[in-house]
């Protein structure tokens, strides 16, 4: 197998709106299940541990029509609530036994109302994440919430999840984050044999596969690319960010990286590196999920910073270890939480004298001409100045 | 009873001065008292008070009452100065300074207000706030929102994270958790910052005062169920909520307030009277409606006056309830205070979810005998407008009454459009008159 095969077999993986792996993998075994999560982040290690697959749901793409969705959103709403309703209304996602829609913001929220509304007979649950990040409060709060997803799975499989089957999961999700480590490692060292535009797609096919084949697949990946080696560009090393929620077109990440960028980190498919290590297999597994998400879990402009001090931290943490020469923000239109997270964090990078630039996007954005201007007129930049 | 007064010209420089406008006594109570407020805040350091800023939906008024803080709102600052015209340019200057055009204009007018110096907007200074509670409740935006003004202030921050009703109801759990931040992080926070130790039964004195005008509250926005409405549910109802959703939730001059307010309405139901409006006396009730989401506030008395040349009264608003869910039976409980305040919290009405929120919508529909809703959809505030679409549809379905949509925006004068939301207007009750008509019709044939 080439890395060519892997890809596109992750290419037809994304763009199939239909969910056909999801269907031909709850066809194998009678009386599977499957549930959608939205972005930014739910522990799919529950849904798991209940024999369910997770799927991450990220809107329509920028192939997909959406006729009825636009119908329920005003014009100053983003896309993605739009082309996932399409995808529900049209019963692209009939596939799924229920939907799961995590605290990220006011429109992902009042969507999960929408889903209660106009999909009665499926499962629907608003998963709140805590913002508090004390063990005795948030984790509190936050391990009642898991029980909670806990016992409906349960009740929706008919089976009792029990602590084993969660640890098991748990197990097989580090090994998952294990290996998205490595692949983000590995396009940060030599993102010319990595490029964006694949990882991307490596990472999406988790949405839809099992994490056990996810994983191989991503080893897959790297040991193939590995074979084929590829010219060495002088690029711009950037990191992408804002980009969490609602997806770029795939076109436009392609755009950036052939404006002259190497993208040497992005937020594009978070959940997949949400936890920052391991989740402990020791103790209780709601305790140890809780306390990862509570203590070592990404930053985003979804999650509250306790300090001022804490602002930022987190991107230039990004920047310093991958080596990256400047930012990228990359935000969907009409995002609440990635804009107004993003003057904060320009004011951070002007500071410490790293560069940046700044675009919205849909993800269905079809002119890629300027933002290549842009990218590549921001590569330049860089690059004089790293010059100078 | 209501005076006549000259109203403020305004800032805009309109080029005749502005017709004499009308208000209830209690109108006039209400302004003197957020003006009074603005003097306080200004004046606080000064005199040695500490400033706590915190936001409408969920505020904590009687607990910072317990830390003798002056109270700022972010939001009320932001919505006087739309009142005021002023908020155009602020917004305009938070975007020339590296804000979204997409984001909530609020937040760019409480940004723009900063940049343009700190003057509030009575024209009195505005203090840093000492300490900024972030009461987390039905918005997102408030996190970010006090993020920002954290990295511009540098003040002391306190998260209060108020779980979402996802289920439509609210479990121990989202109590619990409520309650152990009031207890753990926010009482020690004002604590320090106040230097004030806290007294649980001053607490549980202020409640009791809330309790007697939330009582009043409520039977002056349920006096709308009376035909013809003494009262309009909306843009009358905005002065009737100004104390209590703001700095004097638990304060005797709010329990005043909420007496003379109740005895002006008691003798506007003897007469037979319908709401005043700035123009006057309202012309007389043709129809009743049900309005879901905020108003505009730069051209607000326009936007209220397209309603009652039409003869339109609204009897019941969610807007209204923003700040506190009352008329379904909560109240504040001096008996479980720090409880009370954690199902206050998470009462409000954009912390419900959607199913809640248009079963609300159908209850008022039916209870106070509306003709149709409208929907005044706001560009800013996605808590309230992310799939109301759904919501018209479905109280529309379930209510067989005509609804409308009409988009504006909270303080960004760009986004009003009077011409297109009277247009929409104007249709929408012609057709609600031929609905009328078709009905009339219809018992005439019956009988």
């Amino acid at each position: 197998m080439s890395v060519a095969t892997v890809i596109e077999r992750c290419e037809a993986l994304f763009e199939d709106l239909h969910f056909k792996a999801v269907g031909e993998w709850k066809a194998a075994v009678p009386g599977r299940k499957a549930i959608g999560y939205l972005p930014i982040y739910v522990p799919r290690e529950i849904v798991h541990a209940a024999g369910m697959l997770p799927v991450g749901i990220f809107g329509g793409g920028d192939r997909f029509e959406v006729i009825q969705g636009d119908a329920y959103y005003q014009s100053y709403i983003c896309r993605i609530p739009r082309s996932t309703l399409e995808l529900g209304l049209t019963g692209r996602l009939d596939v799924l036994d229920g939907m799961l829609f995590p605290s990220i913001c006011d429109v992902i929220r009042n969507l999960s109302g929408m889903w209660q509304v106009l999909f009665k007979d499926k499962y629907v649950k608003y998963f709140d994440l805590p913002q508090d990040y004390d063990d005795a409060t948030g984790g509190s709060f936050y391990v009642h919430e898991m029980q909670a997803l806990r016992k409906d799975l349960s009740a929706l499989s008919g089976n009792e999840i029990s602590d084993e089957d969660l640890r098991a999961s748990i197990a097989v999700y580090n090994d998952n984050r294990k290996a998205v480590r490595e692949l983000y490692a590995y396009r940060a060292r030599e993102p010319w044999q990595a490029p964006t535009s694949e990882v991307y797609l490596v990472l999406r096919a988790g949405c839809v596969l099992p994490p056990e084949e996810h994983t191989k697949l991503i080893m897959q990946y790297l040991a193939e690319t590995e074979k084929q080696k590829r010219p060495q560009r002088d690029n711009a090393r950037v990191v992408l960010t804002g980009s969490f929620c609602e997806q770029p077109p795939l076109s436009l990440i392609k755009s950036i990286e052939m404006a002259g960028c190497y993208v040497v980190d992005d937020d594009l498919q978070l959940i997949q590196s949400w936890l920052l290590d391991d989740v402990s297999l020791d103790k209780n597994p709601l305790q140890a999920l809780s306390e990862a998400f509570l203590h070592r879990s990404a930053s985003t402009a979804s999650k509250y910073d306790e300090k001022k001090a804490d602002k930022g931290q987190f991107l230039l943490h990004q920047v310093k270890t991958r080596g990256a020469e400047g930012v990228i923000f990359a935000a969907a239109s009409f995002c609440d939480p990635a804009l107004l997270e993003r003057p904060m964090l320009q004011g951070i990078l002007a500071k410490q004298k790293i560069p940046y630039t700044a675009f919205k996007y849909a993800e269905n954005t079809g002119q890629m001409a300027p933002i290549r201007e842009q990218a590549g007129t921001f590569a330049d930049s860089i690059k004089l100045w790293s010059a100078a | 009873m209501s005076t006549t007064v000259q109203m403020m010209p305004s800032s805009a420089g309109a080029k005749k001065p502005a017709a004499p406008v009308q208000k209830e006594d209690s109108m006039w109570l209400q302004k003197e008292l957020i003006n009074g407020n603005y003097h306080e805040v200004a004046t606080a350091h000064a005199v040695g008070k500490k400033v706590s800023a915190t936001f409408v939906p969920g505020n904590l008024n009687e607990l910072l009452m317990c830390f003798d803080f002056a109270r700022r709102l972010p939001e009320t600052d932001a919505l006087q100065n739309g009142m005021r015209k002023k908020s155009g340019k602020m917004i305009m200057d938070a975007e020339r300074d590296g804000h979204s055009e997409d984001v909530c204009t609020y937040v760019k007018s409480d940004l723009g207000m900063m940049l343009q110096g700190d003057l509030g907007p009575t024209g009195e200074p505005m203090p840093k706030p000492d300490v900024l509670l972030l009461s987390y409740t039905g918005c997102f935006t408030f996190m970010k929102w006090f993020e920002l003004v954290r990295q511009k202030y540098d003040c002391e921050t306190v998260m209060l994270h108020v779980p979402y009703q996802g289920d439509g109801r609210i479990n121990p759990a989202m109590r619990d958790y409520v309650v152990k931040q009031i207890n753990d992080k926010v009482i020690p926070t004002l604590e320090k910052v106040s230097g004030v130790k806290f007294d649980i039964d001053r607490l549980r004195q202020y409640m009791k005062e809330s309790v007697k005008a939330e009582e009043n509250l409520v039977w002056t926005l349920q006096s709308a169920k009376r035909k013809p409405s003494p009262i309009d549910g909306y843009f009358g109802a905005v002065y009737y909520i100004g104390p209590i959703f703001t700095a004097f939730r638990g304060t005797p001059q709010a329990t005043k307030f909420y007496d003379t307010l109740r005895g002006e309405i008691e003798q506007r139901i003897r007469e037979g009277k319908g709401p005043v409006t700035p123009e006057g006396e309202h012309p007389g009730e043709k129809y009743r409606l049900v309005v879901e989401g905020p108003p505009n506030w730069t051209s607000f008395r326009d936007f209220w006056k397209m309603f009652y040349d039409e003869g339109a009264v609204v009897v019941a608003s969610t807007y209204a309830k923003v700040g506190g869910v009352y008329d379904f039976g909560f109240r504040h409980d001096p008996d479980h205070p720090i409880e009370s305040l954690a199902e206050y919290c998470l009462g409000c009405y954009t912390n419900l979810n959607f199913p809640q929120r248009i079963d609300m919508i159908c209850k008022y529909m039916d209870e106070y005998q509306a003709d149709g809703l409208l929907i005044n959809s706001i560009k800013s505030c996605n808590s309230f407008s992310a799939g109301q679409l759904l919501i018209l549809r479905e109280v529309e379905k379930r209510t067989g009454k005509p609804a409308a949509f009409i988009e504006s925006d909270l303080v960004d004068p760009r986004y009003f459009s009077a011409a297109n939301i009277k247009n929409r207007l104007e249709s929408y009750f012609q057709m609600q008159k031929r609905t009328a008509a078709q009905s009339a019709d219809q018992t005439r044939a019956v009988h």
